[in-house]
């Protein structure tokens, strides 16, 4: 394997591109710096001077709006100056290679890209041809790597469950194109839980899915049985026109979270989705504003986690001036 | 040209009349005119092969030009002199140029250009469809008369069975050769990687194996009804070179080739999303890999071919998925067929025939072969230099090659195409 992109020599975070490859330590050392952030957004002023003077630019050549306002009020509360990048209107539509976007925009000096790209490995192409000092922030590259989603639901889970050890987590749907999973799997197993599982029908698996570290089921309260944790993801219309299912009523009521199949889980486990839901595909109502949900905590924690990676990685040592913001 | 060339002491390779041993080579008017430890007849020219390694020009029989329509890639011109820098003397080029190769005009251009260039002998596969849409047959009783001995849809499918059946019956007709590439197109769609456990973990769109074999079961049950003699390209699967194996037994006219990078890298080169592995078929897996090489030794795969896709530097910078697909290979064709003989202890001889009699032979051609007044098409090659490939050193306008820093054996000294001398290694002067 060659040296990890995303870390400098000595081994601290330059550009935050996948979960893979990342040391235990350093999410641990993620989720406590987030855990620095979360006081605050209470208070009167909710802003740290950690990044004042950068500039942040959010390129998103994907349509997104919660991961975007996230990121955006992430760098604003760490007092950057942030530019967001419609780029599907611009840079590409007028011919201009990915390249030269990039270099255009390091020429105006940004120390910051947010990227998004339906693309697998767009960040990591961004972060082998990112100038010294700049660094790169994966925000969702095709089906690849979702790391800073992954990173807030395992804050999530943390604060939920106060650990990681002997945890069991079930992520069910789409699992096939789903860049969130991937960086879930990878990053449970780095934290050590005790297992996780995917659940959904054949079509939407990965074709080696075991060689990830999950146990695979297709039945889904089977596979719900006992977890502590339950992830649902997001199910696409388009998979319903590409043979990959008949229709959203058969995969509600097969694969979709009601209050019966929940039954099926740890009587206190939690319920999870990276948003936004389809309400009556993939969970009802009762479950998504039920009293397991944490869903509305994943976006709340997507802010401190967020400022964490992001002073991270332009290695502003975040946790003592954190204290005196 | 000189009328006598003697080319000394060199170890004489000729794989299809099983010689192998230290001669002389007389050649004379472009031919070869006597192979003799004791030649003392007087020579016009005498190369100094010892230590050295004499055997028949490469024949490559898939390399892209890239010219007509795409000459911001590369060039005729430019790529004959890579061809014969890597001791290529005959090189097939598919029809998917712009304009296709489906008139004669653009056959002619073709031979135009190569003898303009001096350098190779070249041959154009013609179309099997017109514009390789799949749908209209192409004129092959022209393109034969043009010259083609081969016709191909390169990497186009034909998606419609009655189509490609009545493709082959027509190419049947003259005698002309199919070449076929199997990857079925809606197996394939969207794909760049193959689908197993590296794209599973990156999560790289997918081309399953079932892609090639899908498409191979059609084409072969289409060989067996028309009687075209088939060619297959580029073999990337264990389950392909089986049924190629299977097809052979049963008597089909079917041979089949294998692209020189895929018997050294896997799916496991694509790890790091590096575009210079992006290639179709996509690299699979290490077993799939491993049974190819075996296929070429027990000769169910007899041809290795460079499958030669120069790029310009755009076309590799950009995310995976958006690069252009392809090798520029010319240049290591040569060293990596020797590495591939010496990991697998293949005799030399045997693996030589891989790239000079066997491709000679699918293509219908009297070249590939030092036979007593063949045409004398050379390469002289030292086995033992070492040599490191950078762009910098390359002749191909395309530099794009995983193998960049590597390390490579055999640097040819002379290719000699119909006796002429058309590269010699700087510095080795030419008699």
């Amino acid at each position: 394997m060659k040296h990890n992109l995303q870390l400098d020599a000595q081994g601290r975070l330059n550009h935050f591109l996948s979960i893979e490859g990342l040391s235990r330590d350093l999410l641990l050392e993620i989720l406590h710096t987030a855990q620095s952030f979360i006081g605050l957004s209470s208070r009167n002023i909710k802003k740290a001077p950690l990044l004042r003077g950068k500039v942040i630019a959010n390129l998103f050549f994907e349509a997104s709006t919660r991961t975007r306002t996230t990121f955006e009020l992430a760098a604003k509360r760490l007092s950057a100056d942030v530019l967001n990048l419609n780029i599907n209107a611009s840079a590409t539509a007028k011919g201009e290679t990915l390249l030269d976007t990039l270099r255009n925009l390091q020429a105006m000096h940004c120390d910051m890209f947010v990227v998004r790209h339906a693309d697998s490995g767009t960040a990591h192409f961004f972060a082998q041809h990112a100038a010294a000092g700049v660094s790169i922030i994966n925000a969702g590259d095709g089906r690849h790597a979702h790391p800073t989603q992954a990173m807030l639901d395992m804050y999530t889970i943390l604060h939920n469950k106060g650990g990681f050890e002997g945890l069991k987590v079930a992520i069910v749907g789409d699992i096939a194109h789903s860049r969130v999973a991937r960086s879930q799997i990878h990053a449970l197993n780095i934290l050590g839980v005790s297992e996780v599982r995917v659940i959904g029908p054949k079509t939407l698996m990965p074709a080696q899915v075991r060689t990830l570290g999950v146990h695979e089921y297709n039945q889904l309260t089977t596979g719900l049985r006992d977890v502590d944790v339950v992830i649902m993801l997001r199910l696409q219309k388009e998979r319903m026109h590409s043979a990959m299912l008949p229709s959203e009523h058969e995969y509600f009521h097969l694969f979709g979270l009601s209050e019966e199949a929940l039954s099926h889980a740890s009587p206190d486990a939690i319920v999870m989705h990276p948003g936004p839901i389809n309400r009556g595909i993939e969970m009802t109502s009762a479950v998504a504003d039920g009293g397991q949900s944490v869903i509305l905590q994943q976006v709340s924690n997507g802010i401190a986690v967020r400022m964490a990676i992001m002073s991270m990685a332009m290695q502003t040592t975040p946790r003592q001036e954190a204290s005196h913001a | 040209m000189p009328e006598r060339l003697l080319i000394r002491d060199g170890r004489l390779i000729d794989p299809a009349n099983k010689i192998d041993r230290i001669s002389n080579l007389l050649i004379e008017n472009g031919r070869v005119a006597a192979i003799d430890a004791h030649i003392d007849r007087n020579a016009d020219e005498v190369i100094d092969a010892s230590g050295q390694i004499v055997c028949p020009g490469l024949v490559d029989l898939r390399a892209r030009l890239r010219e007509p329509g795409l000459e911001h890639k590369a060039s005729i011109a430019s790529e004959a002199l890579a061809a014969v820098r890597g001791g290529i003397t005959t090189l097939a080029c598919p029809p998917d140029t712009n304009p296709v190769i489906d008139t004669p005009a653009v056959v002619d251009l073709l031979m135009q250009r190569a003898q303009s260039s001096g350098k190779i002998n070249l041959l154009a596969i013609g179309a099997l469809t017109q514009q390789l849409e799949g749908e209209q047959l192409a004129e092959m009783g022209a393109l034969q008369a043009a010259g083609c001995t081969t016709v191909s849809n390169a990497c186009q499918p034909i998606r419609n069975a009655l189509i490609a059946r009545r493709a082959m019956e027509y190419a049947a007709t003259f005698d002309l050769t199919v070449f076929i590439s199997p990857l079925d197109a809606d197996l394939a769609a969207g794909g760049c990687a193959h689908e197993g456990v590296v794209s599973t973990r990156l999560g790289l769109p997918a081309i399953p194996a079932a892609a090639e074999t899908v498409a191979l079961a059609r084409d072969l049950a289409l060989c067996a009804d028309s009687g075209a003699r088939v060619h297959v390209c580029g073999l990337s699967s264990a389950a392909a070179a089986t049924m190629i194996a299977r097809a052979r037994q049963d008597g089909l006219p079917v041979s089949a080739d294998v692209s020189v990078h895929q018997l050294f890298l896997s799916e496991h080169d694509v790890a790091d999303f590096n575009p210079q592995c992006h290639v179709l078929p996509p690299f699979r897996s290490t077993g799939d890999r491993d049974a190819l090489r075996r296929a070429l030794i027990d000769g169910t795969i007899a041809v290795i071919c460079s499958d030669h896709q120069p790029h310009e530097a755009d076309a590799k910078n950009a995310p995976f998925p958006a690069t252009e697909a392809g090798i520029s290979a010319l240049e290591t064709l040569l060293p990596l067929t020797l590495a591939f003989s010496r990991e697998s202890k293949q005799p030399l001889s045997d693996t030589l025939a891989c790239v000079t009699c066997n491709p000679a032979q699918v293509l219908g051609i009297e070249r590939g072969t030092l036979s007593i007044g063949a045409i004398a098409d050379v390469c002289i090659f030292d086995p033992r230099a070492h040599w490191t490939l950078t762009a910098e050193r390359m002749l191909s306008q395309g530099k794009n090659t995983p193998f960049l820093g590597q390390e490579m054996c055999a640097e040819v000294s002379h290719t000699l195409l119909a006796g002429q001398c058309v590269y010699h290694k700087p510095g080795q002067t030419h008699a």
